[in-house]
């Protein structure tokens, strides 16, 4: 019997062709080091892994928790059939995080070393506990859907009989981390452009991140309702792209009132870099938020998707200002990422796009509500979609 | 008693006899191409730069309350009693964190070992502790780099000061800087003319990341207090239209 080749796609050969340069880069990283594989230095210690595997991949990631105050804490039921996919966008983030602290580490190794050599005053040994835990807490909420697959009952109820305090851990932890992670560059002040640089980063960080998690929920349910067939689910969406503006707005508006307490206004009159990056910034933040308070907006499924891309943008911009860009001139020296560096970090964006399909594919991540919800909830739902169709 | 180096740049005739007696005291190799370096790195732990006319030697400061110690997540270094910030290279998983939190981008890394350490001045600990002076002051033919205690450098240095003002530049660089350092300099000229940073806050770094940690506990459990009560609210309320919905 002849087994038939996988048909050639351009996504398959783009794919094909990240993976390679992504083997090449780790190669470069294994044999000749950071110095081999990245375009670090003693005066810029941290570049795109860092601020972009590590700071943004924990960020977009934040869906998961979110998704679970709102469903297992605040009771909305009605965000339940988006619950599971955002659980499992959250545990392949916190994974692919380690992936890229294995590449960034110089002592990859040592990984564990934070778990039992402990200095409760370092921002970084606080991350470290969070992540382990948090990532823990995610595979505990992520199990039962493995255990439905295979029928597996009996540890489905003792999951089931902690699954209370395991969210609200989840949570707690969430929000620490999400909020260190701003806290790690207090201690740059002389180094960190005024326009990023404020004593509120981490409030920043967490408020940002609970809308990037939003914004991502909304962009794997348009991308999965494409690559499954799916019907999308359109009112749910839109309703959380109500939430989403407000807490965009809420972030904008602290951001703002930080930036003017501050008197850093002055600045955005120097023809910098900075005040373009920063800009950049802005706008990809402000034209969604300003969009999706239109209901014309919301409601067209294309336009909702590209205010959820422009939040995530919008947000990697961030990121990567407060990580690498805002710090380039108080470090007295520039950076720009080696292709390594680019290679690797595609590589995992890639890797993670595809571990999410073949899981979808594979494990109830999305029919799983149709048997939760009851008849009657069904009916409303279905009510509310001719409504707005 | 807190030790310290006072490091005169008027003195300074620049012959790096400093540099060479601290790579003999590393182990690290030492020649005309490496002493032509003018910055520090993982394999020169302290250097001599020339401004114009004018020297200026780089190290670790060994501050008094360190930014390197306070984020190292593993505890790798350590400020001692006697005042070196010391380095444990077992420990450390190579995050980096000491060199992006170091005001004075002192701390260097190893990067091209496959398994790689962070290197760094750590003032002779373990020659200061048998009661000796560092290698670098013992080297100085000039009595630019001088050691002892650190209350007694800062007199020592006012003195000068006060006695040739004509000489000082009016302030010694070190004892106000990130809330001190161990490392004190005399100079000429203002300090940002000899290439040391004067944009350095004057509260301690840690406190910048303290304030914000120290909310861990109660955020911890004022989280858990809010969120236990609203699941608890809002579920009940769901118990209850389900059982009326149900009658």
């Amino acid at each position: 019997m002849i087994r038939k080749l996988p048909k050639i796609t351009v996504w398959r050969a783009i794919f094909a062709a990240i993976m390679a340069s992504g083997l090449y880069a780790t190669y470069l990283r294994i044999f000749y080091g950071l110095g081999g594989s990245t375009n670090l230095s003693d005066k810029f210690p941290w570049g795109l892994w860092i601020a972009f595997d590590v700071m943004c991949g924990v960020g977009l990631a934040a869906g998961g928790f979110t998704l679970v105050a709102m469903v297992h804490i605040f009771n909305i039921e009605k965000y339940r059939p988006i619950l599971r996919p955002a659980i499992l966008t959250a545990f392949l983030g916190y994974s692919l995080v380690v992936v890229g602290l294995l590449y960034d580490l110089g002592r990859p190794d040592r990984l564990w070393h934070p778990l039992v050599m402990w200095n409760p005053h370092s921002v970084m040994f606080e991350v470290a506990w969070c992540v382990t835990l948090y990532s823990t807490v995610l595979f505990l909420e992520f199990l039962p859907v493995v255990l439905e697959k295979f029928g597996l009952h009996k540890p489905l109820n003792w999951i089931h009989k902690i699954s209370v305090p395991l969210m609200i851990l989840g949570v707690l932890l969430s929000t620490l981390h999400q909020s260190s992670l701003g806290t790690l560059f207090l201690i740059v002040p002389e180094k960190l452009y005024p326009l990023w640089y404020t004593p509120i980063l981490p409030l920043l960080f967490y408020v940002s991140a609970i809308a990037v998690g939003l914004a991502m929920t909304i962009f794997e349910s348009w991308h999965s309702s494409r690559a499954f067939g799916r019907a999308l689910e359109l009112p749910l969406l839109m309703s959380m792209a109500r939430v989403l503006a407000v807490v965009m707005s809420v972030y904008l508006w602290i951001r703002f009132l930080d930036l003017s307490h501050r008197h850093v206004f002055g600045l955005l009159s120097q023809n910098r870099i900075e005040t373009w990056l920063f800009g950049l910034e802005i706008v990809l933040m402000v034209v969604p938020t300003v969009l999706l308070y239109q209901q014309k907006i919301r409601s067209s499924p294309g336009r909702l998707y590209g205010c959820a891309v422009m939040v995530v943008f919008g947000f990697i911009a961030n990121r990567l200002n407060v990580g690498t860009t805002g710090l380039e001139a108080g470090s007295g020296t520039h950076y720009i990422p080696r292709w390594s560096e680019v290679a690797i970090t595609l590589s995992i964006v890639a890797a993670g796009f595809l571990i999410f399909r073949l899981v979808a594919q594979y494990f109830p991540i999305f029919e799983a509500h149709s048997a939760e919800i009851a008849p009657a909830e069904v009916e409303e739902t279905e009510a509310e979609s001719i409504e707005v169709a | 008693m807190s030790k310290a180096i006072l490091y005169d740049s008027t003195l300074c005739i620049g012959c790096k006899a400093c540099e060479g007696a601290c790579a003999e005291r590393w182990g690290l190799p030492y020649n005309d191409q490496i002493a032509a370096e003018e910055h520090i790195s993982a394999h020169k732990l302290t250097a001599i730069e020339t401004h114009g006319d004018k020297f200026c030697r780089r190290l670790c400061m060994n501050c008094v309350q360190p930014a390197c110690v306070s984020v190292c997540p593993v505890g790798a270094l350590q400020k001692t009693a006697l005042g070196p910030v010391t380095y444990d290279a077992d420990k450390c998983m190579g995050c980096r964190y000491c060199m992006q939190a170091c005001p004075f981008q002192v701390p260097s890394y190893e990067w091209s070992a496959r398994l790689p350490k962070m290197r760094k001045c750590n003032m002779c600990y373990e020659r200061q502790s048998a009661g000796k002076q560092t290698a670098c002051a013992e080297a100085c033919p000039v009595g630019a780099t001088v050691n002892g205690d650190r209350d007694d450098l800062i007199r020592e240095a006012k003195r000068r000061v006060a006695e040739k003002p004509d000489q000082y530049y009016d302030k010694i660089y070190g004892i106000e800087e990130v809330g001190g350092t161990s490392v004190l300099y005399l100079s000429a000229v203002p300090f940002a003319q000899i290439g040391l940073r004067t944009n350095v806050p004057h509260e301690p770094l840690p406190e910048t990341t303290w304030r914000v940690l120290e909310l861990v506990p109660d955020v911890v459990s004022t989280g858990t207090v809010l969120l236990g009560g609203i699941y608890w609210i809002t579920n009940r309320r769901a118990e209850v239209a389900r059982k009326e919905g149900r009658r």
